[in-house]
């Protein structure tokens, strides 16, 4: 009975969802403010019934429910409740469900924060989220409904893939989604403006704040389930190039992008049209992550199970969605405004030459992505895409990037003296230099790569510093307390997002350059050293989780003949598909990871062991970490509730004429 | 041209690809083995091992090397549409038996029933890989003077026998 | 009969106290060990989805490893492994693709977007100083509208 109340609710919530997609869109063409008053209510209906849907889904799970094809397929009675409930996002259907469910989790928020947008502004928002939404309703009641029954049920469930039996795999697809789907608010908000034809500067305050928190879960998404591949799938790489990542990559490329030009559109009227068309490029490029996982295009280690007419269906939404908004672009963009002048050289052309090296970069990634597609479908053979090649190629396109985030924070709005930056940047390039090139020797392994990667890292901090030194002279107080405090928080955001950048650099070029990895074949009592780290293999033995089997070895591990932690990696038997996992035991560490995989049983209780030292490898996802935390340092600035508040003020008419494009 | 339309444009392309990609089967790798000579070996026999098999044996006639094993499900799968072509006498089919248990694979054979004249053993895989082997079965289609002309990846089924396998054999008999 | 059990003892006491040993390598040579590995982490596993031949347990990929390593022994350049390898296999078994005619836009590509990039944000940086009209903003009022957004939060 649960499971047919939620497909019931999708039923209604699509029914909502067309309402909501139709009336306050045409509502606010013609005028009529009791269809745009549609949006509000049906916004907050729609969540309220894929809330239900998602709830008798998790109670599905819960009650081990096995007469639902989806539940008994990607869990087991054995399953601890924890991973039930993670098993909603577990396969296909659930996570599209949990991609609805956040989508008008979204759509909600948007009710709620948008009491000071013009009526017909709102409407056309949330009505356009609308019809993103009935899209991905239609494709859940068509051919991937989660509550299929399955008659006569199962005695007993398949089990979630182990792999995904792990904590992070609880948190990292919903914090993921929210970014996905947190971007198709800017989009809303750009194909609303596009309709209205109100692209000003207003717009750009607008979104700014939702582009910041969707990019803050996107970060923490990807560098979430970077970790998880880390520690879970046994071979202590942390990125792969795969199809999957790329895919949450892109929009987070394009989305990055975004919110600098967002920064310039709302703070000198400039780049509108270069906003809007990253705006819908994030949020495409999310629904094409979408496609290329679900559809099976691409072979990929995480791809969802594959189906052709899903595959169809995805591609449609796809063609009516983006195609539609970006003939909507070529459209209405012509007649936008240009915005304030600046000259080449200033803080706004630094910005948009950012944002070109971004989008390039964005650009490969899709290259590389889909070039062996490319080739198949014009029968030119199959080739594979990976590492070395987006390694290779990537490398070049941040380096240049890079070097102006350092210059672009000191550059002044309109028109920068380049001889004044140069003079003021002295210090920092000379610092930079001299360490990048001294520090790899004195850590005795020279090469070009890793003295470009600190190099690049010493560059943002330096040039943060600088930046941070002059601002503090501009602003007044009377202690260096009271000056730090009242440095704006988006400056702080801004500063710290780029020494999260640097962090992460200073992560992957450390263990790029000095890792160290060794095989070795352990008897018991017998000891490998690795970088003044002796591990010594203290046996194995059989233990029982809930839901697997296990040989637990134990490891202790002395530096310096003092015992430094014992450490217990695992060979994993799921005893409902009886597969074998590898589980890595971690010692992790500010300035290092202790990494022990267990391989083979050998003869006579000996086991190969893998053991890694990784100097630096937690500063990867630190550094993504400290990058959100300088987007939510942004948004709590209060200039931007000031601005809720008084948003009339917020343009002056003196401001839009000088602004006055002449045509 | 409008500037403004370049975005869609190169949108309808990308998706013009996605929409032919749905219809490629992205785990399927052609064999650069097409066109040329088919690696010589010679490997002893399943049912008898003082015998060797070899491609040089095979020199003048069209036949198929089907790549099977035990263990494998596709071969399973596979196996009746085998036996309706050695049944049909269009073209000899030999095997080889890709890294498996002498004794699984007899019990195999004589459970289900032996379509091959003769059967090779490969033992380590070797031979395998000498062929580009990726995943049991594999069937080659090999011409009279030893050059490979066809490969199929994964089981045979009737219709690629009747469409692809019997009308190239004909024609290759022919020359 | 002596010398055997001579030969015996050496043994157990060069095996040593199973609680004291150094462990030995997996493999007897390190150094073509590390060959391999730089090798295998460009090839892809056939069978696997997404894989590199270093890290798959696959046992195609196993025997790969075997080959490779017997290529390895036999002193064979890494070009003539890869090219025994391709010539099975195809490219589809490097994720480095080699740089071919149908591989130019792949490797050419991105570079290209970066030119292609800049010269649009030149040119229409050009256009647009011709088109916009700016009233000029003095460094008096630049500094007070700093002053404005530093202090933007203590206003009521």
């Amino acid at each position: 009975m649960i499971p047919e109340i939620g497909h019931f609710a999708l039923i209604l919530a699509l029914c909502v969802a067309v309402v909501q997609g139709i009336l306050p869109i045409y509502g606010a063409a013609v005028g009529n403010s009791a269809l745009m008053a549609v949006a509000k209510p049906a916004a907050r209906g729609q969540f309220f019934l894929v809330l239900t849907a998602f709830g008798c889904l998790a109670y599905a799970f819960a009650e081990k429910d096995f007469s639902v094809l989806y539940v008994a397929a990607t869990s087991n009675s054995q399953l601890p409740l924890h991973y039930r409930l993670a098993a909603i996002w577990g396969a296909h259907e659930g996570s599209l469900l949990l991609w609805t469910f956040i989508l008008t989790i979204w759509m909600f928020a948007v009710t709620l924060f948008s009491a000071h947008l013009p009526e017909s502004t709102r409407s056309r928002i949330l009505g356009v989220m609308g019809l993103v939404s009935i899209g991905f309703l239609l494709f859940m009641l068509t051919v991937s409904n989660p509550f299929e029954r399955l008659i006569p049920a199962a005695a007993e469930g398949r089990d979630l893939n182990p792999l995904l039996q792990d904590p992070g795999m609880v948190i990292h697809p919903p914090m993921l989604y929210m970014g996905y789907v947190g971007f198709s608010v800017a989009f809303a908000f750009a194909i609303a403006a596009l309709l209205g034809g109100n692209l000003d500067a207003a717009w750009a305050r607008w979104s700014r704040p939702w582009t910041t928190v969707a990019w803050c879960f996107l970060t923490v998404g990807i560098a979430m389930g970077s970790g998880w591949a880390y520690y879970e799938l046994g071979w202590g790489g942390w990125w792969f190039w795969d199809p999957v990542e790329n895919a949450s990559f892109m929009p987070w490329l394009a989305g990055t992008a975004l919110v600098h030009s967002l920064a310039v559109t709302d703070k000198r009227g400039g780049f509108k049209v270069w906003t809007v068309l990253l705006a819908i490029m994030a949020f495409s490029l999310s629904l094409l992550g979408t496609f290329l996982v679900r559809s099976g295009v691409l072979t990929s280690v995480h791809a969802f199970a594959t189906d052709p007419k899903r595959g169809m269906f995805i591609l449609v939404f796809l063609a009516v969605v983006i195609g539609g908004s970006l003939a909507l672009y070529a459209w209405r963009a012509p007649r936008v405004g240009l915005g304030g002048s600046f000259a080449s050289v200033s803080r706004e052309g630094m910005l948009l030459a950012n944002n070109v090296l971004l989008v390039a970069a964005m650009g490969s990634v899709l290259l590389g992505t889909l070039y062996p597609l490319f080739l198949d479908a014009l029968d030119l053979g199959k080739i594979s895409v990976g590492p070395p090649y987006f390694d290779s190629v990537f490398v070049p396109l941040m380096a240049p990037a890079i070097f102006l985030m350092g210059i672009g924070p000191l550059a002044q709005w309109k028109k920068t003296s380049v001889p004044d930056l140069t003079k003021r940047l002295r210090w920092a390039f000379g610092v930079s230099v001299v360490t990048a090139i001294t520090l790899p020797i004195a850590m005795g392994n020279w090469t070009p790569l890793l003295s470009l990667g600190l190099l690049l890292a010493i560059w943002i901090i330096t040039t943060a510093v600088v930046s941070l030194r002059e601002r503090l002279t501009h602003v007044t107080g009377d202690s260096l307390m009271g000056r730090l405090a009242s440095v704006p928080r988006s400056y702080w955001g801004m500063i710290v997002a780029h020494c999260g950048i640097a962090v992460f650099i200073v992560g992957v070029t450390m263990v790029k350059g000095f890792e160290t990895e060794k095989d070795v074949r352990m008897n018991v009592g017998e000891t490998a050293t690795i970088n003044d780290y002796t591990f010594r293999f203290d046996g194995a033995q059989d233990v029982v989780g809930p839901n697997y089997t296990a040989a637990r070895g134990s490891f202790s591990v002395s530096r310096d003949g003092r015992e430094a932690t014992v450490l217990y990696p695992e060979k994993r038997r799921y005893t409902a598909q009886n597969q074998i996992m590898t589980e890595a035991a971690i010692d992790p560490g500010l300035l290092r990871d202790l990494y022990v995989s267990l391989g083979e049983p050998l003869d006579d209780g000996a086991w190969s062991v893998r053991l890694y030292h990784k100097p630096f490898i937690d500063w990867i996802w630190g550094g993504c970490f400290i990058m959100a935390l300088g987007g939510v340092l942004a948004i709590s600035d209060r200039r931007y509730r000031i601005a809720w508040r008084r948003q009339e003020q917020d343009v002056p008419a003196s401001n839009r004429a000088a602004r006055r494009k002449v045509a | 041209m409008n500037r403004f339309l370049l975005p869609l444009s190169i949108f309808i392309v990308v998706l013009v690809f996605l929409g032919i990609g749905l219809k490629l089967n992205p785990r399927e790798i052609p064999s650069p083995l097409v066109g040329k000579a088919a690696p010589d070996f010679s490997q002893p026999q399943l049912l008898e091992p003082t015998k060797v098999f070899s491609p040089a044996d095979m020199k003048g006639k069209v036949w198929l090397l089907n790549f099977w094993a035990s263990w494998c499900s596709g071969c399973k799968t596979e196996h009746p549409v085998l036996m309706d072509l050695a049944k049909s006498g269009e073209v000899p089919i030999y095997g080889m038996d890709y890294k498996d248990q002498r004794d699984e694979a007899m019990t195999w054979l004589s459970r289900w029933g032996n379509p091959y004249p003769v059967v090779g053993v490969d033992d380590a895989g070797r031979v395998g890989i000498n062929y580009g082997v990726y995943g049991v079965p594999e069937t080659y289609v090999i011409d009279k003077q030893g050059v490979i002309q066809y490969k199929q990846i994964g089981p045979l089924d009737p219709e690629t026998v009747e469409k692809k396998i019997i009308p190239l054999v004909k024609q290759l008999e022919a020359q | 009969m002596n010398i055997k059990w001579i030969a015996l003892i050496g043994l157990l006491f060069l095996s040593g106290p199973v609680w004291a040993g150094e462990a030995r390598p997996l493999t007897d040579d390190p150094a073509s060990e590390a060959r391999l590995k730089h090798l295998a982490v460009e090839l892809r596993c056939l069978v696997c989805q997404n894989q590199t031949l270093a890290d798959s347990n696959a046992p195609l990929a196993e025997d790969l490893r075997r080959e490779v390593r017997e290529m390895i022994a036999k002193n064979m350049s890494d070009q003539e492994i890869i090219e025994f390898l391709t010539a099975r296999y195809g490219d589809f078994v490097l994720y480095r693709p080699p740089l071919k005619a149908s591989t130019t836009l792949l490797w050419v590509g991105p570079f290209l977007l970066v030119i292609v990039g800049a010269t649009a944000l030149i040119i229409t940086l050009r256009r647009r100083a011709g088109k916009v009209v700016d009233v000029p903003v003095t460094e008096d009022e630049h500094r007070r509208v700093e002053q404005l957004l530093a202090e933007g939060g203590k206003r009521p």
